[in-house]
């Protein structure tokens, strides 16, 4: 058998190779020699045939056949032997095979071998990848050569002792009573891993902290060594550019750290030898910023006084302006972790970090935009938004995304105005719209909605926007929304803010139709496109023609969404086309629950769904007015949110505008059925229940067994009696059938049934039978309402009568409080 | 430290010393994905960046592509001083250290590593003992334990 090919040799020979595929032939080959080696249990060359696999592995190939043979070496008695199985097991062992634990054996024999270069590579080993087993069966043998005065191996055990306690945690205490003396060494290389070794040690257990910090006085030993290092002279052996052992000296500032961290006699301690070290160290290089670095970390986490913080800040600023692109990336990152506590000494820098938004590197790009939106205020916000407007027109895609959010919090914050507030949207949506966040959509619309004044001039510069490039997403659908919505005031040319546009009533319908149409536009955009061409119709007078046949159009739609929008919209027209107007009257002002994040949107108009989604506000949208605010009141202050009066009831040209006034003074159209349903209450329930059982007959069948009905109102003649029914399979519904009667000579006409439920509560009321109560109780009004009370809680009831009677208008309020339990529990 | 990388300019790896324990797979994935991140860098770009949740520091010495990870707490400039002493250890001990060195003597690289680092820490901050060391422990290998061999040992 000849010998084994030399390792060089094999590096060589595989080299020429000058395809994958004879390379991958060369290498099986000599897999197969080695494999057939191994198995001949050859000892001479097995170093050899090991150290060839090692390449072959690192070139990617499998070399799992030679962990034992590892194992072989590493208890050979030969050192060229146990270098290379060392190497071997730390290369194809790890902690989740079996095998790794017959090392420990071997480890442990030499740990106490009379070679210290054998006991260092056991120590290697076994601070490199040392399983928790392991590291439990040797701790104490490390322990022992902790304390050895050979300066070799206890730097080694030091780092070896660090493995252990990172991977068994509990074995920490056993360390202790060898640390006692460790910095008491002369040796660099003891020193510095001693440190580490402390650093570990006080990170992990605030008693060992606590106990270091009193006990072991451990802070002034390190300003003492820190002060030797930075005053003693040249010394060869440890310089680096003129600056004596940066490694040691970073390490000990950073184990000062967290010996000063809310220590205020700690902190003291080191307040000198950070100011030295601050103001002393050559900048010139990256290593003396490197220890400036890890400096100002220092001094920003432990309780330093204001004007050594300063200093720091100041380090930073300086950091900013450097050449080197790495020393201005770390300052960033440290503003960034300093600007919550430090924030005005950071804001002094703000214009050199805005500059850094135009560097070239992504790196440090991304550092100076999370920044600049920390350092963002009232004060600059005007300035601040013209250059992150300006990066996010020129920034990289993966930018865009949290650039444009974090634009919108902001804006949101700190807006100046309103028209600035609408303009930055623009902005926003026009230059990276296709990168705005789903969530922004109805943010932003909320947003709209509530800049009552603004109305004009947002529709008209969204509807600027879209006409030449409708294929940004979010923008359309923010656009669509709005110009549904605003439609009217768009080719009404009402805008006060610029130059109104001349658009008529086609040339919108155009561009949604477009949108509709467009492959560009998602389905959500072509939902909120419909929906817009559909409110359209209650705000513009010559199309509607047009708008009813585009709707029936996309009632044969493949999308399922939009199908279902279409049958809806054209059964508006068609069956419910009385109900159209309120259906589709303008959105109120939406109440927000938090600023901050994601809003939430709590309409208290009692939508369920956020508005962009549920276009056709269920009958009641209207806010009650003032007037109508007694009724709501009464019932209970506190779960009633505070009810913002719509500014809508001020344009005359909003056809349900008037609808607004809940309570107040209703514009009946005059057909009986027209008015009541849509305009009584103010809570509305949910969605399914919408355009369902709009007839008035009950629908549930199952009754609930003898709720005993009650009088709910009785005066002046009007008597008003409830009766209840509850439903077997939603126990949080109850219907309540009113009926209206008359004991005076005289009709009542213009019968209007309003009722109010607490915040908890949603109420729907259908359609009354007439709005007529006969005389003399030849007849009744009956309507029914249906409550939905999933919190169970007692009811109650505020209610609103108007009629004629006798030539003059008659109004009332009353409250009643007299339901029944079964009605509600 | 997590771990260290060195690779070509084509992306073939010289040398991966890991102080985490992860399978194979594991490294291979992670080492394909990030000598693919490094390569893609433009020259003007600085030496650190996010990668996962670890901070990559790198630095390119001629052919060769010098990557470590680090954790979070971790001092990036002081990682480009050990990259730096790395490449002084090995320049010293081959003599004007070339790629080609290390390809064909990626044990002696391994082994000098092993002198400077221990679990990811450095373990002597003088690049004298470090050198002397692997002198040292060098001429170990020359000692022949079996009197039969006359020629000096090598692989």
């Amino acid at each position: 058998m000849p010998a084994p090919i030399r390792l060089r040799e094999l590096i060589r020979t595989i080299r020429t190779a000058r395809t994958q595929a004879e390379e991958r032939e060369m290498i099986q080959k000599e897999c197969a020699a080695i494999r057939s080696s191994f198995r001949e249990e050859d000892n001479t060359y097995r170093c050899r045939n090991v150290a060839k696999l090692l390449y072959m592995h690192m070139l990617g190939y499998p070399a799992h056949f030679g962990q034992l043979e590892c194992l072989k070496l590493i208890a050979s008695q030969k050192f060229t032997d146990k270098r290379i199985g060392y190497l071997g097991a730390m290369l194809l062992l790890d902690e989740r095979q079996d095998v790794h634990l017959l090392m420990t054996n071997c480890i442990k024999n030499d740990l106490n071998h009379s070679t210290q270069f054998v006991q260092g590579l056991a120590l290697c080993t076994l601070g490199c990848m040392g399983s928790s087993e392991m590291c439990r069966d040797l701790a104490g043998e490390v322990e022992k050569l902790l304390k050895t005065s050979n300066s070799y191996l206890r730097k080694k055990a030091a780092l070896c002792a660090v493995h252990v306690i990172r991977k068994v945690p509990e074995l920490m205490e056993m360390f202790l009573p060898a640390t006692k003396n460790l910095l008491n060494e002369k040796n660099h290389g003891v020193l510095h891993t001693s440190v580490v070794l402390l650093t570990e040690m006080c990170e992990r257990s605030p008693d060992m902290l606590a106990h270091f910090r009193k006990n072991e006085k451990l802070v002034p030993q390190l300003v003492r060594i820190l002060k030797n290092l930075i005053m003693s002279g040249y010394s060869p052996e440890h310089d680096v550019s003129g600056i004596s052992d940066p490694f040691l000296q970073v390490r000990i500032l950073r184990l000062l750290r967290i010996l000063g961290r809310n220590d205020d006699d700690s902190s003291e301690a080191m307040n000198d030898i950070l100011a030295q070290v601050a103001t002393n160290t050559e900048t010139s290089k990256n290593v003396g910023n490197a220890i400036l670095y890890e400096t100002v970390l220092t001094i920003m986490d432990i309780k330093s006084e204001s004007g050594l913080r300063v200093l720091a800040i100041n380090i930073l600023g300086r950091f900013l302006l450097n050449n080197d692109k790495n020393i201005r990336y770390v300052a960033l990152t440290s503003l960034l972790k300093t600007v919550q506590t430090d924030h005005n000494a950071v804001q002094r820098h703000r214009s050199t970090i805005v500059d850094c938004l135009k560097d070239l590197d992504v790196s440090i790009k991304r550092r100076a935009m999370e920044l600049s939106f920390a350092l963002v205020n009232g004060n600059n916000i005007r300035g601040m938004m013209k250059e992150l407007l300006y990066f996010l027109d020129s920034c990289e895609p993966e930018f865009k995304a949290d650039c444009a959010s974090g634009i919108f919090l902001a804006a949101e914050k700190y807006a100046p105005s309103k028209r600035w507030h609408i303009d930055t949207i623009m902005r926003v949506l026009t230059t990276a719209g296709s990168y705005v966040r789903d969530d922004a959509v109805p943010n932003l619309i909320q947003l709209i909605t509530n800049s009552v004044e603004m109305h004009a001039y947002t529709v008209q510069r969204l509807y600027k926007a879209i006409l030449g490039d409708y294929s940004q997403q979010p923008l359309v659908q923010v656009a669509a929304w709005c110009i549904g919505e605003y439609g009217d005031l768009l080719v009404s040319g009402q805008c006060e803010e610029e130059e109104p546009i001349q658009v008529t009533e086609d040339e919108v319908l155009d561009i949604l139709e477009s949108v509709l149409i467009s492959n560009m536009s998602t389905s959500v955009t072509r939902g909120y496109a419909l929906t817009a061409i559909m409110k359209l119709s209650t705000r513009f007078t010559c199309t509607v023609n047009r708008i009813k046949k585009v709707v029936s159009i996309y009632g044969s739609s493949i999308d399922v969404e939009l199908q279902q929008r279409a049958v809806e919209y054209n059964a508006l027209f068609k069956k419910y086309d009385h109900m159209r107007s309120a259906l589709l009257e303008r959105m109120p002002v939406m109440e927000k629950v938090t600023t901050n994040g994601p809003t939430e949107i709590v309409q208290t108009n009692g939508e369920t769904e956020p508005a962009p989604l549920e276009t056709k506000p269920p009958p009641s949208g209207p806010q009650p007015t003032s007037q109508a605010n007694d009724l709501l009141d009464l019932l209970g202050g506190n779960d009633i949110t505070p009810v913002i009066p719509t500014a809508p009831t001020s344009k005359p040209s909003s056809a349900g505008g008037e609808l607004l006034d809940l309570l107040g003074d209703i514009n009946l159209t005059g057909a009986p059925a027209a008015a009541p349903a849509p305009a009584s209450v103010p809570q509305i329930s949910q969605p399914p229940f919408l355009l369902d059982g709009l007839s008035s007959q009950p629908l549930f069948n199952d009754i609930a067994a003898g709720i005993p009905s009650i009088t709910a109102y009785s005066k002046n003649g009007l008597k008003i009696e409830f009766t209840f029914e509850r439903s077997n399979t939603n126990p949080s519904v109850t219907v309540i059938t009113i009926q209206a009667s008359n004991s005076t000579e005289l009709d009542m006409t213009d019968f209007v049934f309003q009722a109010a439920v607490p915040k908890t509560f949603q109420l729907q009321l259908l359609s009354p039978s007439s709005s007529i109560v006969p005389a003399f109780n030849t007849g009744t009004i009956t309507q029914v309402i249906k409550v939905l009370n999933p919190q169970k809680q007692q009811l109650r009831m505020r209610i609103k009568l108007t009629y004629n009677h006798k030539g003059s208008a008659m109004q009332d309020l009353a409250e009643v409080n007299n339901f029944p339990p079964q009605s509600w529990q | 430290m997590q771990f260290m990388l060195l690779f070509s300019r084509q992306g073939k790896l010289r040398l991966q010393k890991w102080y985490v324990p992860l399978s194979d797979k594991e490294k291979k994935k992670i080492t394909r994905e990030l000598v693919q991140t490094v390569l893609a860098r433009k020259p003007k770009m600085c030496s650190f960046l996010e990668w996962r949740d670890l901070k990559i520091v790198y630095k390119r010495y001629a052919s060769l592509y010098f990557c470590c990870a680090i954790e979070d707490q971790d001092n990036e400039l002081i990682t480009l001083e050990i990259i730096h002493r790395y490449v002084e250890l090995l320049d010293k001990y081959f003599g004007s250290v070339c790629e080609l060195d290390i390809i064909f003597n990626f044990e002696k690289a391994y082994f000098i590593l092993d002198e400077f680092l221990l679990g990811g820490e450095v373990q002597e901050t003088s690049k004298k003992n470090v050198l002397k060391a692997i002198e040292q422990a060098d001429l170990l290998q020359e000692v022949r334990y079996f009197p039969r061999c006359v020629t000096p040992f090598s692989f």
